[in-house]
This record gives structure tokens, sequence and C-alpha cells, in this order.
């Protein structure tokens, strides 16, 4: 007796989840599934989850699609295709009850894997292409092809879609295009003719909204080409390496001088972390915009340089790509915990300025503009995004440039006002008490605007001294800068359940915790919880942050890692009791979910309304 | 403190090309111990940069952290300076050598700062041959931190705490050759006739120009047992020759009898004239420079002066293709693609 749950049809609400082997040319063929559908106007969020290895091991990739804007990641697996033998007993186990598992039938499945309450269904992947091919890399790049053709019949796809996106993509080398459609249509075929085609779970077009679908990290390249980086110092790191890559894609296309063919930029690859910052310190002291991206490895080996650029004043843009653990961790998962790491980065009396971008869209504004704060601010700027955010494809609001906007190079004395200068230039004067100097760039005037660059302690005038009032009296400005700092910063972007009064649920979030903790909120109103909501888009915090929390009975803080970083971080700064804020955190790696959140939440509200029932009744017997 | 320099200065100083005095390529104060052979070096410095008439402020000068990192206070005062962190000059020179490749980067080390904390930084600025003059100030030893022998000590030199070095130096010219460096010279902090052509040379050079300078630790490593020591390293010099530096456009007119020379001529046409005391050193060969000071250290001797020089060496800048202007000169219209292409991306992510 079948063991399937009934079953009712299911319209654009499904997770699909490819099981391949790494190295095997599925990464296109996955893509290509997950763009139709971004194509047919859906809601998609594919996550790519990868094994920090080359070839031959395990790696899904798991696409979410729905038709009400939900992007965060959704726990249950509706249909799996399982492309690889290894990891078949654990893929079997994840789908959830009612779901289908797609598998390749060449070989017999084995008998201990089955359950009765999904359905297998069996699709002679290796057969079909072993008849129809006779190259042995092309049997196994079709065979990716066939299973996303299959899946369009199953789940009733549009199949022009799919084509014009194969057009597309071997736009210039036209000779592919029909062979992958073949490969499409034998899938698509096969499937017909086997099946009861569409299953229960299936999508339909909805009209396309303004969105463009692409990585983070993509969006963070180009952000710095748009902010006017000219220099890149950095080092591989999973999984951050593709920012700087995209940058450097970006510039070949953008940045040749047309009249000499020359770059205008330039990118070292450094020895290690260490240097990559260095380079970027060195770029920035000397008036080019320059900047480094890395992972939390690479945050411990800058921490020195970071220090360094926070106390002698040096503008530096940093991109932080998240990744999972302590050391080397989790390299291929993602996390949001290097928060406290970046905040204050260094020995000594140290903070930085740090960004969180939720977006591409954010990745690129964010990119750009942190250009700018650290100009302005003569700092350091930290944007911290992760994994999940920078290695997947994310639906996004396209990037906007206004025209008519110029580069803020902040407070910088020129030839000119160098000469006119009859009083002596001050490196580190407050001269208009905002806590922000003037700096001069090497080489703009012969006899005056000279400094001397030191991590060691020194005077207005940038002379060593060991003056302990000295000392004082620039550490205190450094604060006074960094209070300035909140007007420049991205300003929290705040939700309400009421657009009239508080609701009771505050939830603080930042990042890639976004898209879970919005959809949470819908959740919790299902529930009858009603919840306001905060994003933190920038550290130091704005005043509005510690408004929203003074202004909710119950406050959550969302995160990704296991020590509550970004709360630790809000109770340190804005001095508050930390019994105000409850924890969420999720940090096994895999993007964090809406159910999660909103279980999370849920369960304290409760037991608190439960306690205040008890008290209640207690008080009135 | 080194000396007490009276403010005043006779006004009728001799002036270079541009107008400016030595004084005008001096720096503060040095506040390291009286007769560091540091300070010579600065000196050598200032000397160098005033006949060669260069502007003060076209020079930016970086250091590390340790005695010899201090110096860049105590010349050029009119040039930007920046004294960075423990072993990570050549990193931030890398940097700002890219922002404006107009500027002369001078950078001054010590041989803890670039045969130990440094090491890694130091020779892959040496393999980009970035566009460099990098002076090591090398003493053998810690002189901050009191004393402690370096990663230079000669095996079995003695610091003034007498205790023999157990460990294997590390001939910092003989790795920039290994790595490839395109300038390499050795000299010493008390020869500066012999350093300031090199320091010279060095500047004209395109790509990276390594002096090891060894400078005596007056106050921790000049005692007898010690190999850089001043005495002992006077008594072990042996020079490859003698060097003058000729700038563009002026006669040679150097000329000593009864040797062997060579004329290397530099990118910007200035030219180095060596006449050779080792006629067996070729300063055009790699392989030649490597054998020769191998050779002087089989015997005891220290091979001091210019050992080895590529003029036609491609610069970082030249290996990547950069901009001719400075990437600090340019500003939104080169840099930003502006709305019309950021449409076209957007389209392309749809």
């Amino acid at each position: 007796m079948s063991g399937i749950p009934a079953r009712t049809p299911v319209v654009n609400d499904l997770v699909v989840k490819f099981a391949n082997v790494n190295g095997t040319g599925s990464a296109s063929a996955n893509n290509l599934f997950a763009k139709a559908l971004f194509r047919m106007g859906l809601s998609v969020s594919p996550k790519n989850i990868f094994p920090s290895n080359i070839q031959g091991l395990p790696t899904w990739y798991e696409v979410r699609v729905n038709d009400q804007g939900y992007l965060a990641r959704r726990e249950g697996v509706d249909i799996m295709v399982s492309v690889n033998p290894q990891s078949m007993a654990k893929d079997v186990r994840e789908v959830k009850p009612g779901g289908y598992f797609i598998y390749d039938n060449s070989k017999p499945l084995d008998l201990r894997l089955m359950r009765d309450d999904i359905d297998f269904i069996g699709l002679p992947l290796t057969r079909i292409c072993l008849e129809e091919y006779k190259d042995a890399r092309q049997r196994q790049l079709f065979k990716n092809v066939i299973y996303v053709g299959a899946m369009a019949a199953l789940i009733n796809m549009d199949f022009s879609v799919l084509t014009d996106l194969i057009a597309d993509q071997f736009k210039g080398k036209e000779k592919l295009i029909a062979p992958n459609v073949h490969a499409l249509e034998l899938g698509f075929q096969y499937a017909k003719r086997n099946f009861t085609c569409p299953l229960h779970v299936t999508v339909e077009s909805r009209p396309m909204g303004d969105y463009i679908l692409v990585e983070g990290n993509d969006a963070c390249g180009l952000g710095a080409v748009y902010g006017g980086a000219t220099m890149a110092g950095w080092y591989p790191i999973t999984p951050s390496t593709s920012v700087v890559e995209a940058f450097e894609k970006y510039c070949k296309r953008m940045r040749i001088d047309p009249g000499t063919g020359k770059k205008n930029f330039a990118i070292v690859q450094a020895e290690d972390e260490l240097a990559a910052m260095g380079m970027v310190i060195g770029a920035n002291w000397n008036g080019a915009r320059a900047f480094t991206a890395t992972s939390g490895p690479g945050i411990s080996l800058m921490s020195e340089f970071l220090g360094l650029a926070y106390f002698a004043e040096i503008p530096a843009v940093l991109i932080d790509v998240q990744r999972a653990g302590p050391s080397t961790g989790m390299p291929t998962r993602t996390q949001q915990s290097d928060v406290l790491a970046c905040a204050y980065a260094s020995h000594g009396d140290t903070k930085h300025v740090l960004v969180f971008p939720s977006t591409p869209k954010e990745c690129f504004d964010m990119t750009a503009q942190s250009f700018d704060l650290a100009e302005q601010l003569q700092t350091p700027i930290i944007m911290l995004t992760d994994l999940d955010l920078g290695m997947n494809d994310n639906m996004s609001e396209p990037f906007e440039w206004d025209e008519n906007r110029t580069y803020q190079r902040g407070k910088v004395f020129n030839a000119e006002q160098l000469e006119s200068m009859s009083e002596r230039f001050g490196r580190y004067l407050d001269v208009d008490g905002d806590g922000i100097p003037y700096r001069t760039y090497p080489g703009t005037h012969p006899t005056k605007g000279a400094f001397f660059t030191r991590g060691t302690s020194r005077d207005e005038y940038a002379v060593y001294t060991e003056d302990g009032e000295e000392y004082v009296a620039n550490m205190e400005r450094l604060l006074k800068k960094f209070e300035t700092a909140k007007s420049y910063v991205p300003a929290p972007v705040i939700t309400r359940a009421n657009a009239k009064a508080n609701a009771p649920v505050g939830i603080l979030h930042f990042g890639t915790s976004m898209h879970a903790t919005l959809e949470a909120v819908d959740l919790l109103a299902g529930e009858g919880i009603a919840a306001d909501t905060c994003r933190i888009r920038a550290f130091p915090f704005a005043d509005e942050i510690v408004d929203f929390i003074n202004s909710h009975e119950q406050v959550f803080v969302v995160e990704q890692n296991r020590d509550a970083q970004m709360r630790t971080l809000l109770v340190n700064e804005c001095d508050l009791d930390p019994r105000r804020l409850n924890k969420v955190l999720n940090y096994n790696g895999m993007p964090i979910t809406a159910r999660f959140v909103a279980d999370a939440v849920s369960a304290v509200v409760n037991k608190s309304s439960g306690s205040q029932r008890k008290k209640a009744a207690a008080a009135k017997a | 403190m080194t000396y007490l320099r009276p403010e005043f200065r006779h006004p009728q100083l001799p002036v270079n090309e541009l107008g400016y005095s030595r004084k005008d390529y001096e720096g503060a104060l040095s506040t390291l111990c009286a007769g560091c052979g540091h300070d010579s070096i600065s000196a050598a410095v200032v000397q160098s940069m005033f006949e060669m008439s260069i502007e003060p402020h076209r020079v930016a000068k970086l250091s590390g952290i340790g005695c010899s990192s201090k110096t860049p206070t105590y010349f050029l005062g009119k040039s930007h300076g920046f004294n960075s962190v423990h072993g990570r000059m050549p990193s931030v020179v890398t940097g700002a050598n890219m922002a404006n490749r107009d500027l002369i980067y001078l950078g001054v080390s010590g041989d803890g700062d670039t045969a130990s904390i440094g090491m890694g930084q130091f020779a892959h600025a040496v393999r980009r041959n970035l566009n460099m003059v990098y002076i090591v100030m090398n003493n053998g030893c810690y002189g901050l931190t009191k004393g402690q022998d370096s990663a230079t000590a000669d095996v079995g030199s003695c610091s003034k705490k007498g205790e023999p070095n157990k460990f294997e130096a590390i001939d910092l010219a003989g790795v920039a050759l290994e790595l490839g460096a395109t300038f390499v010279a050795r000299s010493f902090s008390g020869d500066k006739d012999q350093l300031v052509p090199l320091i010279k040379a060095a500047v004209s050079h395109r790509g990276f120009a390594f002096i090891d300078v060894i400078s005596p630790c007056v106050t921790f490593n000049n005692n007898p047992g010690s190999t850089k020591g001043y005495e002992f390293v006077r008594d072990h010099l042996e020079a490859t020759g003698t060097v003058d530096f000729v700038p563009m456009r002026e006669e040679i007119t150097a000329c000593y009898p009864n040797q062997t020379s060579e004329e290397v001529t530099l990118h910007d046409g200035s030219v180095v004239h060596l006449c050779k005391m080792d006629d067996k050193l070729n300063v055009r060969s790699r392989n030649s420079a490597v054998e020769r000071m191998k050779n002087y250290k089989d015997r005891g001797r220290i091979l001091t002066g210019l050992l080895y020089m590529d003029p036609d060496s491609q610069d970082l800048h030249d290996s990547i293709d950069s901009s001719k202007k400075p990437l600090r000169q340019l500003g939104e219209k080169e840099l930003c693609p502006g709305v019309a292409v950021l449409q076209n991306i957007n389209d392309s992510l749809r």
C-alpha cells in the first residue's frame, strides 16, 4: 500500500534540488533551470551547496520557486533530481512526504533506499546519452541538459523560455545551440512519453517584474568599477575570489583607455592577505581608490593593517564575503560570523565602520558608496556580505546610477589651497569640529603639506610624540569622527506591521537574514503575532536603531552565527540591557529560513504570553 | 642623539640646478645612537637627492618598523613619509606605486624588517620588479629591543652579549639576485663615496633596485667577534670597483687607468660607469654576480659595490600594462562607465 499522502495541485510553490558530482558541468544546466523560472516571472532563489573541492565530491543546487516574492531558502524538497549515486541515500531521505525522487535508472536502484511515501521517477540518463552521443565529454555534459528537459515536462515549464535561454547563452557559438536544444527535447519527450505530466507541483508564468538575477560578488565588482576604484590588491579565498574576478571582467570591458589601449586600473594578486591590505592602504594613501575582498581567515591577517589605517586615518575599502566557522571552518558554507572580528579588528582601542548589504543591488550601491565613505571619513570601510549573497544568483532590483553623481573625495588640500595657506598644515587638526582632519596626497606641493604617516602616536602635526594628553586628545577625536560617521552611513530600514502604532514584537536583522526575516513576519502574522522589523545597514549604529529597540516590548536579533555577535555589538555600543535582546541564531552553514525565524520568535512570544496568562490567572485566584 | 644641528645656515650655501640647497633635503634631527651607521646612510640619501636635483616632494619615503625604519624622519623633510608596520613596507609601496607611477619610491628597511618578519613581502616586491629603491640598513641585530641576533647575523658572529650566532645567515643581496631583482648592490655605511653613486643609479633604474648597506650598530653589535662592526667590515671589504653615476647628457669623465671599465646606460639616459677592481665580474650577468659573491664569501671577504643590473627591465606597470597617466589622476570621466552601460548590464542579467 502506498504511503503517499493525498496530493492537491500546487502551483508556483516548490523546492527542487539537484544532486550532482562536482566538476561534471552540472552548474550551467542547473543555472539554465533557475534562470528559465526567473524569466517566467517567478521568484527564484537558487542555492549552490558545494564542497571545498575541485572534482568528484557531491554538490547540490537547490531552487526555491514561488510567486509571492519570497527569496529565502525553504526547508523540504519537493523534487530531488539525483544524478550522484554517492549521496543518494541522504538525498532520498531529504524529500518531503508526497514528493518525487528522480534518478538515473540506467542502473537498478538500491532497493534499500525505497520509501513508500514518495514517488520514484526513473530517467535513463546514461542510457540515452550512450545512444545519442559518441564523445565521453558530451555524454556527461548533455546528461545534465536532458534532466532539465525532463523537469520542464514534469512541472510544466514554458519550453520556449528554455530554448530562448540556450540561444542567448550560446550567442557567438551558434553551433552549440542545436545540440543543446536537442538534449532538452530528449528529456522533455522521454518524460512526456513515460510519465503522467505534469506532476501535482507545477509552475505557471507570471508577468515579469523589474528584476535582475546576479551574484552579489559580481555586483560588488561592478560597484567598484562605478565607484571609481583603480586599484585592487587581493589574495584568492573562497567565497570572495569572484569579487575581484568580476572587477577585472568589467574593467577589461569598460576601463581600457580608448586612446592608448592601456588599462585604467591595476590589479595585483598579493602574496597573502597582509600584503593585499598593505597595497590597498598604500594606494589610498597616495590618492587612488583601492579595495580588496576577502573572507574570515583574511580578516584575521588583515587586522594588523586595519589597525594602522584606523589610527593613521587612511581610507580603505574591504569587502568581507563571510564564510562559516573559526579557522578554516566550512569554507563553502555561509555565515554572518565576522561581525565582531571586523568591528574591532586589530589591537588597542580600534573600531571600524561596517556596512551590511542584503541584495545584489545593495552590494553594488554600498561598494560604490564605500569609496566615498572611506575618503570622507578617512578610515577603512568594511562591507560584510556572505557566501549566500556573494556566490548565489540572487534576484534583485536592477542596478541604478545617477548620471550627475560625482565622487566624494573628502577633505584633501590641493596645491592651490596649500599655496594660499599661511598657517602650518596640521594633518590631524580638527579644523571643522567633526573629528575629520584634512589630508594631502604625496607629491602635491614642493614645500607645503608634506607630513609623516605613522602608526605611532603623534601630535596634530603628525610629529611623533609619547605625550599622554596628546594621545588622549587624538583618540577622543577619533571617537568624535566615529560619531560623525553615523550621519554618513546607510540608514536602517524599518518595516511596521501597523503604520500607526508599534507592534509588540520588534525584529532586528541584517544582510542575508533579511529575506527570511521579512517572510517570517508574514508567517508570524498568520499565527496572530504582529512584528515590526529593523534592518541594520551599518555600524556605527544610527539612533533609530536604539529607538526601535526601546519602543518594542519584545526584541529579537536574527543572525547567522553562534555567539549572537550583532547582539553583543548592540549591547556594547548602545549600552543596552542584554536581557532586552532575544537571540535568533542559525549557524549550520546553510542560509537561514523563514520557518526557523518564525518558530524562534513565536516560541519566546508564546512562552511569555503563557506565563503572563498564568500570572493573570494566579492573580485572579 | 647623534649631533646638534644649528638652525642657522650660511646664506650662500651651494644650490643645485633647481635652486635648492642641501638643507632642503634634510629632515628632523636623528634620535639614533651617536655613531649609528644609519645616520651616514641618511646623509648619503640627502647628498644623492641634492646632487641629482630631484624635487623633494617628488619622492615618497616609506619604511617598516625598527631603527632603520625611523630614518625617513631624518631625511627629505619636504617629502611625504610613511612609517608603516613591521615588515610590510613593500606592500604599502606596491599600492602607492600603483596609484601614482610618477613619484620616486624610496623604501628603507632593516635586516629584521626585511630578512625576518618581512621576508615574504620583500621576496614578492622583488619578483614583481616594483619600481622602487629598497635600502636595507643591515646591522645584523635588533636594536630597539636591545641587541638580539637578526637573520643576517653570520654564523659564529658574536653580539654584545657574547653568544656566537648558531644559525645560517640570510644574504639579502643573494636572495634578491636569486629572485630576479634587476639592480643589486651592496655597500657600507662608512663608505659614502661608494654609496652615493649607488643610490643615484638605483633612483635612475626602472625596476626594483636593491642596496644592502652594512651599517654597524654601535650599541649592540660593534664589539670584537661581530662580523658587522666597523672594524671587521673595514678590514674585510673588497669593492667590485669604483662606481660613478653620470646623469643624463653629461659627459663621462671618470677615468681610471689600468682597470677594466664597464658602462651601463639607464632608461633615462644616465650612465653608470664602473671602474672594476675585479675584472671577473660582469655586472650585466646575474650568474657572474652570484659566482663572485660566493667566491669572496668563501675567502672571508665582503664584496661591495654594484653587483648586477639589467637596465632594460620591465617594471610592474609595464607588466600589467597600466595607464601611463597616474591612476590617481583619473576622474569620473575615465572611471565611471555611466548609466547607459549599466542599463545594458541590467538587460544582460534578465
